[in-house]
């Protein structure tokens, strides 16, 4: 409990600290109002040339996708974002309470699992999602309303704990939530290195050590049958902004309920030495009725990035799948024995 | 006439011999390429390379052998090879052979990339998949098609490993037109190759990729690990460009490809 108060102090001196920073990037509202914005400062060049996004970045924050039912604004003040802030890492801390799952699990306080512990990547936004102005998804189309039924179904039929593959891809360490495309803050861990060489910008995330190599050549995507987890990223540059243009998903990677036909553009524009402001466009007809739009800044943040070997030590998996099976055991073994009594 | 041709024909065996005696020596000696020069006036190795032999299946001299499942068939049969090793065997001390020899008649149950691990290094080179160097000033990526596996290079800012890992901790630097990279903090759990090769936590790995043409590099490097080995030991094989329009790494996300057999016995029952 001391600790926790601890990190909490330490944590809103950073924040205040913090905004210098981040109010610039936050203040910019629209995409267009952001690019005169960032104007002002001069973008640093790759040897070769290219604006230069070489760096530690994280986009680890507590902005949720969609804006929360009771908030009508598009930003907070300074000291409401504090408030939201405070509570969304209690929340996060709550976890850990005794007799909860994640109680035997982790506990959040420690090893910077809860984030309010790792750098943020803050931002005066109520949500990511700026457009539909309402801050939230658009309706499903009834394709989108059918597999959103389908997956309810499904996971009422089979236990999550029923196989490894009936698990969730994060604890099987298949992929995690961290380089999407669209990359999004992935619980924790939320840290990218961008490298770059001629003809190439190559993004490593830190959660399952997964890399998007985005080549800028103009090539054309490759044939319907290439179907990838992070699908296939074309990338290019639009004065100071990487724009990278993804398509063919294998779907088994949803984003908040994407199909496979899903197209993610992604727009990164360096702001300042510590700030990329990183803006993305969901198309999916598939899903939703209307395509829609998401801003999360990535800070600078400070390397380097370790080895993340996720399924090589996945002792977490196997236990949890050893457990459930133990407790049928125990039951089926109950009830033989009520059933002779 | 007939004289001539076997002449002709001892004279291009032998030559083809000395041909094959340079590439399993690997001589060190700088070849006379010069490579092309990125924007900071360093040889420039950004590419998609990838091996051409069959170190993965056994870095020693091999004959070709069946294949360790049944069923595949002459499918994955292990072709044979002349192998990458100076000198042609690895110097292990006795219980390190006694070690290899255990690893390989078990091999279809330890061999870590059956199960889809980090392969370790050297052997990430050399596995029949392609890597992209990604090269900067402060950095070099290697990313490793098999498994997404990744290593930086540190040019820069070079520390100690801060812990191990299944790729190490890399610290690069320039010798001409060399780039030599010098790898520590490895785990004991990755392999050489699938005969079981093996190394300890102590493994020191000293790689050099030098240019030998536009289209190919000379991988060389040095093992150091005197809990296994009674000497330091050295593999060289070329490095190939992948050349063909729109080459790329493509995804091998194998973890899904291994969860039965890893985890298949754990399978919940359908109740009777």
């Amino acid at each position: 409990m001391k600790h926790r108060c601890l990190v909490s102090a330490g944590a809103a001196i950073v924040f205040v600290a913090a905004w210098p920073t981040a109010v610039p990037l936050a203040g910019q509202g629209a995409p267009a109002a952001g690019a005169s914005a960032g104007r002002a400062y001069t973008v640093p060049r790759t040897p070769d040339g290219q604006p230069d996004l070489q760096g530690f970045w994280t986009n680890s924050t507590y902005t949720p996708l969609e804006r929360p039912d009771k908030v009508t604004k598009e930003f907070y003040t300074p000291q409401e974002a504090l408030e939201a802030e405070k509570q969304a890492a209690a929340r996060e801390s709550e976890q850990t309470a005794p007799g909860t799952v994640a109680d035997v699990h982790y506990d959040f306080s420690q090893f910077a699992l809860d984030r309010s512990q790792a750098p943020l990547a803050r931002s005066l936004r109520t949500s990511l999602i700026v457009d539909p102005p309402n801050g939230k998804l658009p309706a499903l189309t009834p394709l989108g309303q059918k597999r959103a039924a389908e997956r309810e179904e499904v996971s009422k039929r089979i236990g999550r704990w029923d196989s490894a593959e009936s698990n969730q891809l994060d604890d099987r360490c298949i992929i995690m939530r961290g380089p999407g495309p669209p990359m999004m803050d992935a619980g924790y861990n939320s840290n990218y290195q961008i490298v770059q060489a001629p003809g190439y910008v190559m993004i490593l995330t830190e959660m399952i050590h997964d890399v998007r190599i985005i080549p800028l050549d103009g090539r054309p995507q490759p044939h319907g049958n290439v179907r990838q987890w992070m699908g296939v990223s074309r990338g290019r540059w639009e004065g100071d902004t990487l724009v990278v243009e993804t398509t063919n998903f294998n779907g088994k990677n949803p984003f908040v309920g994407s199909s496979e036909q899903m197209r993610v553009t992604e727009r990164l524009t360096r702001v300042s030495n510590d700030a990329i402001r990183y803006q993305f466009t969901i198309e999916d007809p598939g899903t939703w009725v209307r395509p829609w739009s998401a801003e999360a800044p990535m800070m600078k943040t400070e390397g380097p990035i370790f080895e993340h070997a996720c399924h090589e030590g996945n002792y977490g998996l196997y236990n949890t799948l050893v457990g459930a099976r133990l407790e049928e055991k125990k039951a089926a073994e109950g009830a033989a024995k009520k059933g002779s009594k | 006439m007939r004289n001539r041709l076997v002449t002709l024909t001892t004279v291009t065996v032998i030559a083809a011999a000395g041909v094959l005696l340079t590439t399993t020596a690997g001589t060190a000696q700088a070849p006379a390429y010069r490579a092309p020069r990125a924007a900071d006036g360093k040889p420039n190795l950004n590419g998609i390379w990838q091996a051409l032999n069959t170190a993965n299946w056994d870095i020693e001299a091999h004959a070709a052998g069946p294949s360790v499942v049944r069923e595949l068939g002459a499918s994955a049969a292990v072709p044979a090879g002349l192998g990458v090793v100076e000198g042609g065997e690895i110097p292990y001390r006795p219980e390190a052979l006694a070690k290899k020899k255990e690893n390989y008649t078990n091999r279809l149950k330890l061999d870590p990339e059956i199960k889809c691990y980090l392969p370790g290094v050297p052997r990430s080179t050399y596995m029949p998949f392609p890597f992209q160097i990604i090269q900067s000033q402060q950095h070099i990526m290697m990313v490793h098609e098999f498994a997404g596996a990744v290593r930086t290079i540190y040019m820069e800012n070079h520390v100690e490993a801060p812990a191990d890992s299944w790729m190490g901790w890399s610290n690069g630097r320039w010798e001409g037109e060399t780039l030599v990279v010098d790898t520590k903090g490895f785990n004991d759990l990755s392999w050489f190759d699938r005969a079981g090769n093996h190394h300890s936590e102590a493994l020191h790995v000293i790689e050099r990729f030098t240019a030998r043409s536009p289209e190919t590099l000379m991988y060389e490097v040095t093992i150091e690990d005197p809990k296994v080995f009674t000497r330091p030991w050295k593999m060289s094989m070329p490095l190939y460009r992948r050349v063909e329009r729109n080459a790329q790494i493509m995804e091998f996300r194998c973890v899904e490809f291994v969860e039965d057999l890893i985890y298949g016995h754990l399978r919940k029952q359908p109740s009777k």
